[in-house]
């Protein structure tokens, strides 16, 4: 048991240290902006008085290192410093807006996973059958349109030619839980078109990797029926790489939330995203940009743990 | 009950018979279940759902009729070599063949095929098509028709560009760190991890936010961020190769790294490499659609198709599917792409069983 923590603890810290590295590319992406952060905000038109009223707001007469501790130092007990268009904590855009996010992409996979799960072991079983290469173009398809697409065509057709959704999908807290489901049925249902063709091909891939191996072979040669093959040698086994499918997925989830969120007009950080990086609102676009990462790279953990911990054999690194 | 229902189902079932009778097990299948699914969608949707169902298997069918008699077609003209591979391609990537063929056709002759230019304004806002304006036009009156060629020079020109920098670059750092190995191949692979855990539109959105939106900015960000992919695998495919007994050969001959990279390693390594290039082309497509989208791809004037189909979203609240268009011709290539690339994939990862 010592042994699993261990390499749980040093992959924790490796996830870390990326993460680190991650803010420092993301504060030093900001420091090379063409002159500087207070001029590239005011523009060209900007006065000499006003730059530097701006930059000494900003602290910008620091050098760089010691603004980027300061600068993570308050990301992490969440405090990402005031927007520069607005004024207004940028905590406070954010903090109602990632959990609408997570929301939607916890409605999308909780939908999703068990879909793709379910259709990829089908497809894996029933390898070049009718069902598997309908399923292939199908998937191929679908993960070849960009999000907008699917989008709208379910706008097109479910919320526009029926008006059963609402094709915009405005939610606030006040709301009935289930009246929040019916009106991010549209957004949460392109993303699990999206991510479940995603899904099922690499659950898939997977499963027919793991049904060529010797074990597989071995008890089909001594006779096992093909079923308990599946219920006993194969399934057990497909865990693994299917929690390391699903995570990475999850974390394909959050990046291609921004996208439908736009769609939709749905109140997330994606949106919030797109609207600063068009105003050139920095302090905004590195806190969620930093939100994003810490979100994709903590999925990624996940995934390499949650598959060395079902999957003795990388217990023992060589 | 009119002729068109007795005949619809009539063609069913004799067709199902015929592929039984034949022992066509496969086609059997598919034939069949869509007569039974059709009783139920005819059931609940009446005539119109029945003759949608004969429009996209129509569609379908002669999308198939296409990609075998292109398949033909390529096994008469091309070499005999070539013609050998073709000849047992699936019909779904002769048919990405196809289509690729037609968008660059698109591409070339814009200009002659377009009617109108892209930035013309021809007629009135969100105007109905007529014969002038095969689509009707735009929010400010420009030719939809005319913007969709053009856009196929100037979004998948950029894709491509992009994809050709990205790929020149992560193909030659990744031979560069498997031959040398040691200090160089370790720093950039650290390098690559690190910008891999940043997911690539997010990271975009950020740099597009600090150096601004012009072409040559928006080329440059893109093929960075698809560099660390293509190095991964390069890396990976010559790792394999740089083992082989004709390599220490060549290293006891003397040839130094441009020799052994350019000559020895590049040439073994093709095959995975041209089928990767083809996937990445496909992401970069969907990423700068993706950008372009959100209004931080090519700039207006310039015709492009995610932008298109932001500025006519607002018509599909009116029940037009014209907005959808270009967002369809991103599918159709990207479809096509992928199709072209996964008989790449199977034909070179042996998995021929």
């Amino acid at each position: 048991m010592n042994d699993i923590l261990q390499i749980v603890i040093k992959r924790l810290g490796l996830g870390l240290i990326t993460l680190l590295v991650v803010s420092i590319i993301i504060f030093g992406a900001v420091e090379m902006l063409p002159g500087d952060l207070a001029q590239a905000v005011l523009g060209q038109s900007a006065t000499e008085e006003s730059v530097a009223a701006m930059r000494s707001n900003l602290g910008l007469d620091r050098s760089a290192p010691v603004r980027y501790f300061e600068w993570l130092g308050n990301a992490v007990t969440g405090d990402f410093g005031v927007s520069l268009i607005n004024g207004k904590q940028v905590s406070e855009l954010i903090g109602g807006r990632f959990a609408n996010t997570l929301f939607l992409a916890i409605y999308a996979a909780v939908l999703a996973v068990p879909i793709a799960i379910g259709l990829g072991i089908l497809a894996a079983l029933f390898r070049n059958s009718v069902f598997d290469r309908v399923a292939n173009v199908a998937t191929l398809t679908a993960i070849s349109s960009p999000e907008f697409f699917v989008g709208y065509i379910l706008v097109l057709f479910l919320a526009v030619k029926n008006p059963w959704f609402p094709a915009i999908a405005s939610i606030s807290d006040d709301m009935l839980f289930w009246d929040k489901l019916h009106r991010m049925f549209l957004p949460a249902l392109t993303l699990v078109l999206v991510v479940t063709a995603h899904m099922m091909r690499m659950t898939r891939a997977a499963i027919i990797s793991l049904l060529a191996s010797p074990y597989i072979e071995m008890a089909r040669l001594k006779g096992v029926p093909q079923r308990k093959i599946i219920t006993h040698h194969a399934l057990p086994n497909a865990l693994a790489p299917v929690i390391n499918v699903v995570a990475l997925n999850l974390a394909y989830l959050i990046t291609g939330v921004v996208l439908v969120e736009v769609v939709f007009v749905y109140p997330g950080i994606g949106q919030l995203l797109v609207d600063s990086v068009s105003k050139r609102d920095f302090a905004v676009v590195t806190a969620c940009c930093l939100i994003f990462a810490a979100t994709f790279i903590v999925l990624n953990l996940l995934a390499d743990i949650g598959s060395i911990l079902t999957n003795p054999r990388l217990r023992h690194p060589k | 009950m009119n002729s068109f229902i007795i005949g619809y189902f009539a063609l069913l079932i004799g067709a199902s018979c015929v592929s039984v009778y034949y022992k066509h097990r496969t086609a059997f299948l598919l034939l069949f279940s869509l007569t039974l699914a059709s009783f139920i969608v005819g059931l609940i949707g009446g005539e119109a759902a029945l003759w949608r169902i004969t429009v996209a298997a129509g569609i379908i069918a002669a999308a198939a009729g296409i990609a075998y008699s292109f398949r033909e077609f390529l096994t008469i003209t091309l070499p005999r070599n070539a013609a050998k591979e073709i000849k047992t391609a699936p019909l779904t990537a002769t048919f990405g063949l196809f289509m690729i063929m037609i968008y660059m056709v698109a591409a070339v002759f814009a200009p002659i095929i377009a009617p109108f230019g892209q930035a013309e304004i021809v007629g009135a806002a969100f105007a109905p098509a007529d014969e002038t304006m095969l689509l009707g036009g735009d929010q400010l009156g420009r030719d939809m028709f005319s913007r969709l060629i053009y856009g196929a020079r100037n979004t998948v020109g950029l894709a491509l560009v992009t994809t050709i920098l990205a790929f020149v670059g992560g193909t030659s750092l990744g031979l560069l760190a498997a031959t040398k190995g040691g200090f160089i191949d370790q720093a950039l692979s650290r390098t690559v991890d690190v910008f891999m855990s940043i997911p690539s539109l997010i990271f975009s959105l950020l740099l597009l936010s600090i150096f601004g939106t012009n072409i040559v900015v928006l080329t440059l960000v893109i093929a960075f961020l698809y560099v660390p992919p293509v190095f991964r695998l390069a890396r990976a495919v010559a790792g394999n190769i740089v083992v082989m007994d004709y390599i220490e050969a060549a290293k006891l001959r003397g040839e130094g790294s441009w020799h052994l990279i350019l000559r020895e390693i590049l040439p073994n390594a093709a095959a995975p490499l041209i089928a990767e290039f083809g996937l990445r082309f496909c992401f970069v497509f969907l990423l700068i659609s993706g950008l372009s989208f959100l209004g931080l791809g090519l700039q207006p004037p310039t015709a492009d198709w995610g932008s298109m189909v932001r500025e006519n979203s607002t018509l599909i609240s009116f029940g037009e599917i014209v907005p959808l268009i270009p967002a369809a011709a991103i599918a159709l290539l990207t479809v096509s792409g992928n199709f072209v690339v996964d008989w790449m994939l199977y034909r070179s990862s042996g998995l021929k069983k």
